[in-house]
């Protein structure tokens, strides 16, 4: 049984359906990358299992129960988490209310998983009583992920996690996803850097028009020639 | 879409033909010359919410200065205060107004001889304190001069459509100034800005008892036709001569409205009309390809208010009283949004319907609440629990409670109004 | 010295108590603005209803012949407040709520929110006149006064027992709602949902219960505000409906959204207004022998006169607004 399992997942916002039949499974100790070309409705379909649009046919599965429209709030304490690409900080609360409000659905303890995201991002450490919106892009992107880890999620969802970095903070991010995927939590995320992220996916979805064109491990679809050339860009 | 028009309009006809036959005729020409007036100012905020989307909880202060237009015009001439000095001592305030003002221009200029930042923001606040200085120096010792020597300043003794027009003028040249300062604010802050200089205009008007006579009132202000008086010297009875007359000013109101609308709805559909709804649609496409949003945005605000102003003058000729303190932000603003969204914002004709209707559930909710609360009453009478003590203080307050009702089912169940706005789509 | 303590009494404890109303009313709004992103104008009518539940409450109370040592409406405070939040949350869901379930945009609410206001007028009228009423028909208004010990001072600073325990409750709302906010889970995930409405909800944030509780807190102020309003004054149904727009110009001074800027705002602008119509002539007096024969002293030396007292918190809104309408505070934040 996979972690997350999408069928004939079809959604939009209203007007006509942006996702037109998406499938995807990815297991806890996947790291399920989501490719195309713009508008084929990568995002979309992380906000699909997220609850923030409607979905109108098909299913999302999480664990074996079906959890297809909805609401964020019963989402995470069920063990999903999401990053989104944009305005994924609260820019006036510090760095360690951001990590809190992570963590608003559980009453428990926080010691330990503060301790685990700060040890994840060493920088953040000392900066933890700034307000976020004084972080540069780099470290807000770190602050946003260890938002979402605070919750203590199975299935942990990207959106784009590396746009408008630089080439070295890329790198630190994908680095420590490939970490957290070792501990044990499932990695769904969207790509734009699409080489780099199918170098360490284990799966990849390459979707466009708000469908599945091709689906294998991340080595296959970057040795598969169609591919590259439709969607890797040669 | 035209059944509705038809439906809907002549169930107002037979809404006013039940009102005449239960209410009486000189009660319900009455109500039909301040709807039609209402209908005006409500058309007046269309141009400027249902065309525009400019946000406007001012229109009180816009009624005021309608209402002050046609007191100066046409209230008779106070020779007391011709033949006083007053004229040259406000003449003086007059030069030190236009003093103070150059003062501020200069200072705001500052930057052009080197002062910048900081210093120009302090030489800004040094001018607008030391014009003001300049001003009260003048203004407030032939304020009280006026006031004792000849009461206030009078009118002009003109004809009573001039001070219509007048009162139009006025509101449109203020519109144009509150237009000019807030037009580039979010829709909420310009709400809280529109009101805010309404209020400011109200405090200025009420106090200013020179000019306005503020809490003192104004009366009698002549009618543009025969009032009742002159029926009565021509022989008529108390009765008929309140009809006759009503009647007349009603003919002249709705052949100002007709006027109106014909020149709105003319103007609506030709370029210009296409123009404001592509700007208020979308404002940053309208932009790029060239239009000057924020200019045209001001001639809605302006064109909205001197309707506004007009209707204003209108209701103060009827009543026949210059009240300053007798308007407030429930009659005299929200009433008339809940006709426009009622109505139908963005529809002349919505405006019109919303217009009429409102003011006469308005004006009926007085008497239907009295009649429910006598109802009541006498049933606790007889069941031995006693009676409802001051019924009809208590009846004129359910008005307001009934308005407050009907826009807020509106809001929710027809959000449009009873007219929505013609979406018209060029495929 | 008499001249200072009446500067004092005029400028100092009139604009602390003014400023007090001003902030309990402005937070409210800054709150339900920050939450639900539209200026609620039944805000102020809000703080007149609250006004008038505590009013009858105080009857209900005196009724009984209990007596305390403080003022019945100061003592039934904290009921009416309790009132006051659950019909706020009441009027939310019937008028607002739906609204927003079906993703109406903010003005609408606004207007939503002025037939909210007069409703409740119109109701308050119906069933209470249009009269004035007070608190203190049964007991007394107690006046607080306190000698200087110095020489030659003979006029004491004086206050009323109700502008006292204002102030001290206005404090203690202060503090509380600092601690909530910064302190609390709800009040963090209060501030959350104002920086940000859509990670809050990507976060887990129950964000209808976040809704709530800000009308829970805004209600309860509100009431606060207007009975403290009508035990210093009396009980009008226009109470609060003719400080509304001062208490919205200090929420917009001090940066909608922000509630630390309305506090401060609130008190900004009540020292504005008592410093603007304070007669400047009664402090020169004194140094009548060191000034120029040629001066001579009017009788009235105010910034504005006392009629235009209201108007100086407009005239500041506007500027403000035509100036700087993000709130004078830059970098205030909540």
């Amino acid at each position: 049984m996979s972690l997350v399992e999408l069928r004939n997942v079809q959604a939009g916002y209203g007007g006509a359906p942006i996702l037109n039949g998406v499938d995807i499974a990815i297991d806890a100790s996947d790291i399920g990358v989501i490719v195309g070309p713009n508008g084929a409705g990568k995002s979309t379909t992380l906000k699909a299992i997220f609850g923030l649009l409607k979905v109108s046919e098909g299913t999302v599965s999480f664990d074996g129960q079906e959890i297809t429209n909805w609401e964020a709030d019963r989402l995470v304490p069920l063990g999903l988490s999401f990053v989104p690409q944009e305005h994924n900080v609260f820019t006036s609360m510090t760095v360690h209310e951001n990590f809190e409000m992570g963590a608003f659905t559980r009453r428990d303890d926080l010691s330990d998983s503060l301790e685990m995201v700060y040890e994840m991002f060493p920088d953040l450490k000392a900066k933890r009583r700034q307000n976020a919106g004084e972080l540069s892009g780099g470290q807000r992107q770190m602050v946003a992920m260890g938002r979402a880890l605070m919750s203590k999620p199975r299935l942990l969802m990207l959106d784009e996690p590396s746009a408008g970095l630089s080439p070295r903070y890329m790198m630190e991010i994908f680095e420590q996803v490939v970490k957290i995927n070792k501990a044990g939590v499932g990695i769904l995320m969207v790509e734009q850097n699409a080489r780099q992220a199918l170098a360490f996916a284990s799966k990849g979805f390459v979707l466009a028009s708000g469908q599945n064109r091709f689906t294998g491990t991340g080595r296959e679809l970057l040795d598969d020639p169609d591919v590259a050339k439709s969607f890797l860009g040669g | 879409m035209t059944m509705r028009y038809v439906g809907l309009f002549s169930g107002l006809f037979l809404l006013i033909v039940g009102v005449g036959l239960f209410m009486g005729s000189p009660f319900t020409v009455r109500l039909m010359v301040e709807a039609f007036a209402f209908a005006l100012i409500a058309m007046g905020l269309n141009i400027q919410w249902g065309f525009g989307g400019l946000f406007n909880f001012g229109i009180l202060g816009m009624l005021m200065l309608g209402g002050f237009g046609v007191t100066f015009i046409s209230y008779p001439v106070n020779e007391a205060f011709w033949v006083s000095n007053g004229p040259a001592m406000l003449g003086l305030t007059l030069l030190a107004a236009v003093a103070g003002a150059a003062m501020i221009i200069l200072a705001h200029n500052v930057q052009r001889v080197g002062i910048t930042g900081k210093w120009r923001g302090m030489v800004i606040v040094l001018a607008w304190f030391v014009a003001y200085i300049l001003f009260r120096s003048q203004m407030d010792p032939a304020a009280s001069y006026i006031i004792s020597q000849s009461g206030w300043v009078g009118g002009l003794g003109l004809p009573v459509l001039l001070g219509w027009a007048f009162g139009g003028l006025l509101a449109a040249g203020i519109g144009f100034f509150v237009g000019k300062v807030s037009l580039g604010l979010r829709t909420d802050y310009l709400a809280i800005a529109t009101i805010g200089i309404a209020e400011i205009l109200r405090a200025v008007i009420k106090n200013v008892e020179w000019l306005t006579r503020g809490t003192l009132t104004v009366s009698p202000i002549p009618w543009p036709v025969p009032n009742p008086q002159t029926f009565q010297s021509w022989g008529y009875d108390p009765a008929s001569s309140f009809i006759y007359a009503r009647l007349g000013f009603l003919l002249v109101v709705v052949g100002v409205v007709v006027v109106a609308l014909f020149l709105i709805h003319r103007a609506y559909n030709g370029p210009w009309g296409r123009m404001m709804r592509a700007i208020r649609d979308n404002h940053v496409a309208a932009g790029s390809m060239g239009k000057d949003v924020t200019r045209r945005q001001l001639e809605l605000f302006v064109f909205g208010s001197a309707l506004m102003g007009i209707g204003g003058a209108i209701l103060v000729s009827f009543v026949g009283i210059y009240d300053p303190s007798s308007y407030q932000p429930i009659h005299h603003t929200f009433v008339i949004w809940v006709m426009l969204i009622v109505g139908g914002a963005g529809n002349n004709f919505g405006a019109l319907l919303g217009g009429l209707l409102i003011y006469i559930v308005w004006m009926l909710s007085e008497p239907l609440a009295q009649a429910l609360f006598q109802t009541l009453s006498n049933f606790s009478s007889d069941m031995g629990w006693g009676a409802i003590p001051d019924i009809s203080s208590r009846s004129v307050q359910m008005r307001v409670f009934v308005l407050g009702l009907v826009i807020t089912v509106a809001l929710r169940f027809a959000p449009k109004g009873l007219l929505p706005e013609f979406v018209r789509r060029h495929d | 010295m008499n001249e200072l303590v009446f500067f004092f009494n005029q400028v100092v404890i009139g604009g602390v108590v003014l400023g007090s109303i001003y902030a309990l009313g402005a937070v409210g709004i800054t709150l339900i603005f920050g939450i639900l992103r539209f200026a609620h104008f039944a805000h102020g009518d809000m703080m007149t209803l609250g006004g008038f539940i505590t009013f009858i409450l105080a009857a209900i109370v005196a009724g009984f012949g209990i007596a305390f040592p403080l003022p019945t409406g100061f003592v039934v405070l904290p009921l009416a407040m309790g009132i006051a939040a659950v019909l706020a949350l009441g009027i939310d869901k019937g008028f607002y709520a739906p609204l927003r379930a079906r993703g109406a945009k903010p003005v609408t609410l606004l207007i939503a929110s002025i037939g909210v206001t007069m409703m409740i007028q119109g109701l308050i009228r119906l069933f209470f006149g249009s009269s004035t009423r007070s608190f203190f028909d049964g007991e007394p208004k107690k006046l607080i006064r306190i000698d200087l010990p110095f020489e030659g001072v003979t006029r004491p600073i004086s206050f009323t027992e109700p502008q006292l325990l204002l102030v001290v409750l206005t404090a203690i709302a202060v503090i509380a709602l600092h601690y909530f906010l910064t302190r609390s889970r709800l009040g963090k995930g209060m501030r959350a949902m104002a920086d940000n409405a859509d990670l809050a909800r990507v976060s887990g944030i129950n964000t209808r219960l976040v809704v709530r509780v800000t009308w829970v807190i805004a209600g309860a102020l509100a009431c606060m505000a207007g009975a403290m309003l009508a035990l210093d004054v009396s009980l009008k149904p226009d109470l609060a409906f003719n400080i509304l727009l001062p208490i919205f110009a200090a929420a917009i001074v001090g940066g909608l959204g922000h509630a630390y800027g309305a506090i401060a705002g609130g008190f900004l602008l009540g020292f504005a207004e008592t410093l603007a119509v304070f007669n400047w002539a009664v402090l020169l007096r004194p140094f009548r022998a060191a000034l120029p024969d040629w001066f001579e002293i009017p009788g009235s030396l105010a910034l504005v006169q006392s009629e235009y007292k209201l108007t100086v918190a407009f005239i500041i809104l506007v500027v403000v607004l035509l100036v700087r309408p993000t709130g004078i505070f830059k970098g205030a934040s909540t």
